[in-house]
């Protein structure tokens, strides 16, 4: 078949279009002070050494299932968490461990849930894909790909319903973008204007399938367009740029204008969950993000440059291995649930 | 000659209407696509057409007349050329009481005859104008009962429930403007206004994730569904979402939320829109299932289940909506969840039943009493958690049991009910139980086809007679 003549891209190409419609500013980096630099490497060591130990106990059998390790993205929910407050609210979707972190609760609480222990925050009875803590404004933790966008939209809803002047922190990653619910939710959430900030975490792979061989639009951050939803692409991997774009994203919701997508380019350095041998890409691969792009090192730059000492980054690491050590003793050693506990809770009320 | 305009069928379950309104009078030309009238169902005002052209000879129905049975001449035309005084002597008006069968007075028709077709939608539809003959003992004594049609019934309690608690809301497709599909929300956008009345798109599964990620943040909504067919697309929410979030979260996330809408077969739909979900919810742990069969249980129960903290999919029945059925005049009329209601006592044999299926046993238990059968019925209402102990004290009493069930036999409530006869009321058993199901095919479409489908008195009767040994 004849190709269709080429077109004289220099007289026939309309000018780009102007857009006809309010969009975010671009996103700055955030210019954090020493303190504010200091506690993100802390957050973000913590999810990392929480998260190694999280491995080291599956692998010893102690937690069973599935076990989606959040290393490698950390910068990703630091920086965008760092910038809520106490009225904004956290979803996501199994690879939860690290947001729980940053929503304040306890890593014992956590690692217990993990080995399913009485202690953990659901009792034992979610695992590490159902968890919550109201009191911590974080609603899950949910273990079927893509819930969490139309129940993110809920909380949205909840928020201005109520007037509470509180914005939800929805996260989902690549693969959840391809569910159809997702565009449900985009629609009503920019219909209703709610206070959603969409945050696709894009580590490249859903599972074993990358971004380019399931997506037609391969630039997740357009995904709104046809929702009128504006999209900022963000470097994930740095948190410096991630609380930038917080920044943006949240004056925009704040003042009304309905949701924004966030696309964070990150990656994640183990398998999709535990027990995912990770074929579908190269060592060298991992190995060169590790070495170029990791988030923690960056931060560690950072500070050095600001004068601080690698005496007292010890000091903090020592102090997140301590805790995290403990943590992981606590899950290990506390009771599991009682048999009874089997029947409690399935409904509240008693009919 | 003259044509002859009947009263048109709007709806599938339309048997009568108001004319609200003429717009043409008599001597006016009218031509395909004029409108010639209004014309009120249970459900909405409609516009009836002209689908013939000629001159207005007569209206024979004034505007304001209710009750204008389907297949009554309303209007008489005369076509072009005929004199439109001579073309039939202008009857005279006549009265409502003598007026003679439509049937009967097709032979001059130029417009179909709409007859009624005996179906199995119809037949269920009929049977539903059962009162019950025991007074529910839950209404306090010297209460006055006033009639309400189901959809009544049920807005009524939605109405009351937002009154008291400003976190309730109802969102869901045609729910604000239209008035709902079924018009069950009929006037709840003008007391409450938009914040609380929410149309959405068309779209069943981000809504019942919204609802319910509106309900674990605080929130407690009534999600309406326009009908559960639909709600297959939002199954995943209902089940994986909201029924398991107290349990996995070891009870410190809530999700109070209503799915509620019309479920199980409706008049010719056919397959895709005609299935009983009862079974397939009233299997999941951390639901409450309810399916109500008349107005005072569909209002006393959609008010607790609003109250209720647990999530809870609430089935009606929309063959059923345009029902009048007796509702106490109480100020806050609410029934507690899962308690069975024994609609009719009996010491012969037990049918126990749910939903549509109610108006069916009591229809059957009428014309077994005229055999000398004495028949209970019972209504669970609540098919989870469900109500054992009412029905096998009932078992204990008359010893054979039939389970009655507009829904497919197979892992249906009915197979339920067997279980748990057979598991803690053996003892008690005369006779094997027997259910009586819809058969076990997708609902067809052809009038005779789904007759045959569906539930009946007959296919009840049959079965009582097996367990009585009476056949």
């Amino acid at each position: 078949m004849a190709k269709a003549p080429a077109r004289n891209a220099r007289t026939k190409t309309a000018p780009p279009p102007t857009p006809n419609r309010e969009r975010p500013a671009e996103p700055q980096l955030y210019t954090a002070s020493k303190e504010e630099l200091l506690k993100f490497y802390h957050d973000m060591l913590l999810i990392r050494r929480f998260e190694e130990k999280a491995g080291q106990l599956y692998g010893l059998g102690l937690i069973g299932g599935f076990c989606h390790l959040y290393i490698g993205q950390e910068a990703v929910a630091v920086g965008l968490q760092s910038a809520l407050t106490e009225k904004d609210s956290v979803i996501t979707g199994y690879r939860d461990h690290g947001h729980m972190l940053l929503c304040g609760i306890p890593p014992k609480d956590v690692m217990a849930e993990l080995t399913g222990r009485a202690a953990g925050i659901s009792k034992g009875k979610g695992g590490s894909m159902h968890m919550f803590s109201v009191e911590h404004k974080f609603y899950g933790g949910h273990g079927i790909v893509g819930a969490q966008v139309s129940l993110g939209a809920g909380l949205g809803f909840a928020h201005k319903y109520s007037g509470d002047g509180g914005v939800c922190l929805a996260y989902f990653g690549d693969g959840a973008a391809n569910q159809g619910q997702v565009y449900e939710a985009f629609n009503m959430a920019e219909l209703w204007k709610l206070p959603v900030i969409f945050v696709i975490e894009n580590n490249q792979y859903a599972m074993g399938t990358s971004v380019n061989r399931a997506s037609s639009e391969d630039q997740l951050y357009r995904r709104g367009e046809s929702f009128r939803i504006p999209g900022l692409q963000v470097d994930g991997m740095d948190v410096l740029a991630a609380r930038g774009a917080a920044e943006e994203a949240l004056a925009w919701v704040r003042a009304g204008k309905g949701p924004i997508i966030l696309e964070m380019k990150t990656y994640r350095y183990r398998g999709h969950s535990m027990s995912d041998p990770a074929k579908y890409r190269s060592r060298e691969e991992v190995q060169s993000v590790r070495d170029k792009s990791d988030p923690i090192e960056h931060v560690k730059k950072l500070l050095e440059a600001e004068g601080v000492k690698e005496d007292e980054l010890k000091a903090v690491e020592a102090e997140i291995r301590r805790q995290v050590n403990e943590s992981a003793d606590f899950a290990e050693n506390t009771p599991e649930p009682e048999p009874q506990e089997l029947y409690t809770d399935v409904l509240v009320e008693t009919y | 000659m003259a044509i002859d305009i009947k009263m048109p069928a709007l709806s599938p379950t339309m048997e009568e209407g108001t004319l609200a309104k003429w717009l043409v009078k008599e001597g006016d030309t009218v031509k395909s696509g004029d409108i010639l009238a209004e014309i009120e169902t249970d459900k909405a005002t409609m516009e009836f057409e002209a689908v013939d052209e000629g001159t207005v000879a007569a209206i024979l129905i004034p505007e304001g007349t209710d009750a204008v049975k389907v297949g009554e001449v309303i209007m008489r035309i005369a076509e072009e050329g005929e004199d439109a005084s001579a073309a039939s002597p202008k009857p005279e008006p006549v009265t409502r009481a003598e007026k003679p069968e439509v049937q009967e007075q097709a032979a001059e028709s130029g417009t179909p005859v709409p007859h009624k077709v005996e179906t199995g939608a119809r037949q269920m539809f009929e049977a539903a104008k059962h009162d019950a003959e025991v007074r529910d003992p839950e209404i306090p004594a010297g209460t006055e009962m006033v009639k309400l049609t189901l959809r009544e019934a049920l807005r009524d309690a939605m109405a009351e429930e937002m009154r008291a608690d400003d976190r309730v809301f109802v969102m869901g497709e045609e729910v604000a403007q239209y008035q709902g599909a079924y018009k069950v929300t009929q006037g709840l956008l003008d007391e409450f206004g938009d914040r609380r009345v929410i149309d959405t798109p068309i779209t069943e599964y981000g809504f019942a994730g919204v609802g319910t990620g509106a309900a674990m943040g605080g929130l407690k909504p009534i999600v309406e569904f326009m009908t559960f067919n639909f709600a297959m697309q939002a199954i995943d929410h209902i089940v994986n979402s909201a029924a398991k979030t107290n349990y996995m979260s070891g009870g410190q996330m809530r999700c109070p939320i209503v799915f509620r809408g019309p479920n199980g077969a409706a008049s010719r739909v056919a397959a895709q829109h005609s299935q009983n979900y009862g079974p397939w919810y009233a299997s999941v742990p951390g639901l409450i299932v309810i399916a109500p069969y008349d107005a005072s249980d569909a209002k006393g129960l959609l008010k607790a289940a609003i109250r209720s903290q647990d999530p809870v999919v609430f089935l009606e029945n929309e063959l059923l909506y345009g029902r009048t059925f007796e509702v106490p005049k109480l100020d806050d009329w609410v029934l507690p969840i899962g308690k069975a209601r024994i609609m009719r006592e009996g010491k012969d044999v037990t049918i126990v039943s749910y939903s549509i299926g109610v108006g069916l046993a009591l229809e059957a238990a009428d014309r077994l009493a005229e055999e000398g059968v004495d028949a209970e019925v019972i209504d669970l209402r609540t098919l989870r958690p469900l109500d054992k102990q009412t029905v096998l004290a009932s078992l204990a009493k008359t010893n054979r049991l039939v389970v009655a069930e507009e829904g497919w036999p197979t892992c249906s409530i009915a197979s339920e009910i067997i279980a748990i006869c057979m598991e803690e009321g053996f003892d008690d058993l005369d006779a094997p139980v027997v259910r009586v199901c819809n058969e076990d095919v997708p609902l067809p479409y052809a009038a005779n086809l789904e007759k045959l489908a569906l539930i009946s008195a007959d296919k009840i009767i049959a079965a009582v007679k097996k367990v009585t040994y009476r056949q």
